[in-house]
């Protein structure tokens, strides 16, 4: 049978493994190491780096930094660039909340806005979509948010549209010339696992504190994905189509602007979506770069521990989140359609006329009547009391509290703190063997050589320690996760209905912001560490998951078929032949949880954490650049690693087996 | 098949595909066979191809996939930049145009149809088909004029507001024979226009090419890889395998006259009387009296049966269209065609 075969063809690359000799030598050097360190014959140089030893790059990198910014003279064009920012911000803040600036027509009555966004939703998917988008608005007003959720949003449409067409621009020109893209690459990707916070830092100090700062480093945050789309939309145009436009004889702008970008729709229209998303997600987290809205409502509720607001806030930041990513993705799957001769004008353009009626209308409604156009203060439906109330009491309940209770003092004392302090005490170049070892066993020779110089350079940054507490509780979170969320993966993908529940919900819950998941954290087990790797844990859960399960329906019903018909049983089959297929596909979904996990323990300083992400948040009350920007690149080196070593080894692993 | 200047002259074409095809093409030695090539880490595209076409001739260029015919039909173009020998059209040397040149000739001289049809989604039939007329800078209302006129021609009056996802595949190459004849090129390449569509649809497809060629005359090009396809529309036909052609004749010839063993695989289990025409077993008059009523020379052998079972005369007088006597046909050789005699 094929799929024998193709198991018993693999498994030589399985057994390569231990009779490696480089990895032998990686690991022994590493043992030899942890065993001298536990007898005590170690020198203390080889336990950490010394102080000494540790260049001061902080403060080398300060220096580059005041270079570039008042030598330079840089600060001066970003100040410029920042008062061109500030009138669109200004003109859509006094549009979408009434702040008093040029044009000065705002604020939009809520039920305008509720009504052009509900006949857009209809257009784009019918009814329910109808409802998401109007009733989010609504929700929205009703519930005392539309002040701070508008402040959120009149960023964002700026914020969206700049990183769209730089992310265009960028992907067109990395597409046209290769020697461009090689350069660009490898900043995307350093891009994209940088922690947040050192985005901010250099966009308060170059742009100013507040909505200018936080749409700047809402847009660099957003860009890598449309650049990537871009490139890839642009690459698949069929051979054929461009061949056919050459014919017709386009010039080359002909080509580009009819027949290339055209073509690569939906992929642009995908990067688009990741747009919106990322430019929420940013603009929720600006929070703590002072920027109001959201983010900073709900950062301020979690601070005083008011979870019934938060809570609602919550709901308003997913509300939000589902409305714009199932608009925009039914925007990528809409097909023109075409109307039968002689269709009159108005038929033609029926939700365009819909949606500026429905928006005059109420413009026109609010005038007279005061609630249609804002929501008072006493007037909203606001129930963050009661809601604390129900969440404390439930939290009280016996059996809860037990649970609760148990499981804080489990993980904490019997895991967590074993394990942290276990990492802590591996000398510092024992701890690097393994890594290489770990990224060499698995992706091979070069992401081996990526991780020694990558973790060398962390090593040598004089933050170890605290970069070890953010591995520590990055590896805790991803395998809590992976127990959880491959068994609910391979449970889901046993029947057609529930994987396409799971993969609704993973799909949903990715759309989050990650702010979010530090809610249901928080409520649950306090602000300590548990709370922290809960967090990460949901977070990291839903790659995870989604991908094993798409991994499993996609591994072809042939082989399934052919295993069954040998007589397997569903055990045999999942261990033989459903689990190796899957596992590339499972691979991805592992490294998206790390960089996920990356990506949330940073954020999780929030919570109060002893990590690279709380220095980092540190540094945001202050100007030391150099310092952020090393603690921003040893996190981004550290998932780096991860991210080479797994996706080198899903991409062989797929070529092996054949699959694309 | 006039007599007058060649409309595409192709001399000693190479297109290799390799790391530095030009220099190692100048360095290779004579006669360097295919494999001798690939072994060299290069591809032999085509490989030394010399073939004109004529004004108003249809040429089909027949071969397997990978053999070359696709990649010559782009050096025709110049969607390939061809690594040896000259190409000219209308006697100029189109390697040697700017890019400017190259596609003033596209814009007003070459259509071209391709196999999965290569439309752009996201217009609608008309503005696929005007998009040629609108890249030359025609104006709205000509172009709009002009698509629908060809639209008409091929028949899909009515859907020209259709996007092409909303089309059948016969449909939609419908669409991609209107885009290409919308400037009224005078050459017409084709690439396996009808390869991807299901066989009922290949054969009206077909006939409706036909139906055009005889109403326009162009200069064809027209690549298949299906043997019966080649022997039912062309005026010749070149056989590619391995970037070369290995034979380039009429049907009649290649059917009769196999050159080369590869070739012959594909003719033996032809039909032959089926293919061949009266004129093709042509021999001249050469003073001999023939009488008699002439027969048609471009019948073929299967519809002349009939008349040549039970006609009396060895020798018949075939004619041309125009009915004026040009040659004789053997009654015997014709019959051994019939019969399939070897």
């Amino acid at each position: 049978m094929a799929e024998t075969q193709l198991v018993t063809e693999l498994e030589p690359t399985r057994s390569i493994w231990p009779q490696n000799p480089v990895l032998w030598a990686l690991l022994g050097g590493s043992v030899a190491l942890v065993l001298l360190h536990a007898v005590g014959a170690l020198p203390a140089w080889l336990v950490r780096v010394p102080e000494w030893a540790v260049p001061p790059m902080a403060v080398w990198l300060d220096a580059v930094f005041n270079f570039i910014k008042d030598d330079l003279g840089l600060i001066h064009l970003t100040r410029a660039l920042t008062a061109g920012l500030e009138v669109i911000l200004d003109a859509t803040a006094n549009l979408f909340y009434g702040k008093r600036r040029w044009p000065n027509i705002g604020p939009i009555p809520w039920t305008a806005i509720a009504a052009s966004a509900a006949v857009l939703g209809y257009y784009l998917g019918g009814w329910r979509f109808a409802l998401l988008a109007g009733g989010t608005f609504v929700w929205t007003a009703l519930i005392g948010q539309w002040d701070i959720a508008m402040q959120t949003m009149s960023v964002l449409v700026v914020a969206a549209p700049f990183a769209f067409v730089i992310g265009l621009t960028l992907g067109i020109l990395a597409w046209k010339f290769h020697g461009f893209e090689r350069m660009i690459k490898p900043i995307l990707s350093v891009l994209q696992t940088l922690p947040f916070f050192t985005y901010l830092l250099p966009a308060v100090i170059f742009f100013k504190v507040g909505p200018t700062a936080g749409a700047v480093a809402t847009i660099i945050y957003a860009i890598p994905p449309m650049v990537l789309m871009t490139t890839l939309g642009l690459k698949k145009v069929s051979p054929e189509v461009v061949e056919a436009g050459k014919m017709s004889g386009c010039t080359r702008w002909q080509m580009l602007s009819r027949v290339y970008v055209p073509s690569a729709r939906t992929e642009i229209l995908v990067g688009l979506n990741q747009v919106i998303m990322l430019c929420l997600a940013m603009v929720v987290l600006t929070a703590f770069i002072g920027m109001p809205g959201l983010g900073a409502k709900l950062l301020a509720m979690m601070g005083s521990f008011k979870l019934g607001r938060s809570f609602e806030i919550g709901v308003t930041i997913v509300l939000l989140a589902i409305m714009l990513d199932r608009l925009s993705k039914a925007w990528v799957v809409k097909q023109p359609e075409h109307f039968e001769r002689g269709t009159p004008w108005w038929k033609r353009h029926i939700y365009l006329l819909a949606g500026v009626g429905g928006f005059v209308l109420f413009l026109l409604l609010s005038q007279v009547i005061e609630v249609f156009a804002e929501i008072g203060r006493r007037q909203h439906f606001s129930q963050g009391k009661e809601i604390d109330n129900i969440i404390k009491n439930f939290l009280a309940l016996e059996a809860v509290r037990g649970v609760t209770d148990w499981l804080r003092w489990f993980l904490n004392v019997k895991i967590l703190i074993p394990f942290r302090d276990a990492l802590l005490w591996v000398p510092t170049p024992a701890f690097v063997l393994v890594i290489v070892a770990f990224a060499y066993g698995v992706g091979g020779r070069k992401p081996g050589i990526y991780a020694a110089v990558f973790f060398t350079i962390v090593a040598f940054s004089g933050w170890w320690d605290r970069s070890v507490i953010t591995l520590y509780t990055v590896i805790s979170a991803v395998i809590l996760a992976t127990l959880l969320g491959i068994p609910l993966g391979i449970a889901a993908a046993r029947s057609e209905k529930w994987s396409k529940r799971v993969l609704l919900a993973c799909d949903t819950a990715q759309t989050f912001p990650s702010f979010i998941y530090l809610i249901p954290a928080i409520m649950l087990f306090g602000v300590n560490d548990v709370a922290v790797v809960f967090s990460i844990l949901i977070f990291a859960m839903v790659p995870l998951c989604r991908y094993t399960v798409e991994g499993l329906r996609s591994v072809p019903p042939e082989m399934t078929e052919s295993a069954d018909m040998s007589g397997a049983t569903r055990r045999q089959k999942m261990r033989s032949v459903q689990l190796p297929i899957a596992l590339p596909t499972m691979a991805v979904g592992f490294n998206q949880a790390i960089i996920f996990a990356f990506f949330m323990v940073i954020i999780a300083a929030f919570i109060g954490t002893q990590d690279l992400g709380q220095e980092l948040q540190r540094t945001l009350a202050g100007t030391e650049m150099g310092k952020n920007f090393v603690l921003g690149m040893n996190v981004s080196l550290m998932a780096l690693t991860f991210d080479l070593a797994i996706s080198s080894w899903a991409e062989k692993r797929k070529k092996s087996l054949g699959l694309g | 098949m006039t007599t007058d200047q060649p409309v595409i002259s192709a001399r000693n074409v190479w297109k290799l595909f390799g790391a530095n095809p030009k220099s190692y093409l100048s360095k290779m030695p004579q006669g360097h066979s295919f494999d001798a090539i690939r072994a060299d880490g290069y591809i032999a595209g085509v490989k030394d191809v010399s073939i004109d076409v004529g004004r108003g001739e249809m040429l089909v260029i027949m071969g397997l996939s990978g053999s070359g015919k696709s990649t010559l039909v782009r050096c025709f173009s110049r969607l390939h930049d061809i690594t040896g020998g000259t190409i000219e059209v209308d006697g100029e040397d189109i390697m040697a145009m700017s890019e400017q040149e190259l596609i003033e000739l596209r814009r007003s001289k070459m259509g071209m149809v391709f196999q999965s049809f290569g439309l752009l989604p996201h217009r609608t039939v008309l503005d696929n088909v005007a998009f040629p007329l609108e890249m030359r800078g025609q104006d709205r209302h000509a172009r709009r004029e002009r698509a629908m006129e060809v639209i008409q021609l091929v028949g899909l009056d009515g859907r020209e507001d259709y996007f092409p996802r909303e089309l059948s595949g016969g449909q939609q190459q419908r669409v991609g024979i209107a885009r290409s004849l919308a400037i009224e090129p005078d050459i017409w390449f084709l690439d396996e226009p009808f390869s991807a569509l299901d066989p009922l649809i290949r054969r009206e497809m077909q006939d409706e090419f036909l139906r055009l060629q005889e109403m326009l005359g162009k200069t064809i090009v027209f690549i298949t890889h299906d043997f019966d396809e080649a022997l039912r529309l062309a005026d010749r036909i070149a056989i590619m395998r391995n970037g070369a052609v290995e034979q380039c004749d009429t049907p009649d010839k290649i059917v009769l006259n196999p050159a080369t063993d590869y070739v012959h695989k594909f003719t033996e289990d032809i039909d032959k009387a089926r293919v061949v025409r009266a004129r093709g077993l042509l021999r001249p008059v050469n003073g001999t009296a023939v009488e008699g009523q002439p027969i048609a020379g471009h019948l073929t052998i299967h519809a002349l049966a009939r008349q040549l079972v039970n006609d009396p005369r060895e020798l018949m007088p075939v004619s041309d269209r125009q009915g004026a006597v040009i040659g004789v046909l053997e009654r015997k050789a014709a019959l051994d065609v019939l019969l399939g005699a070897e």
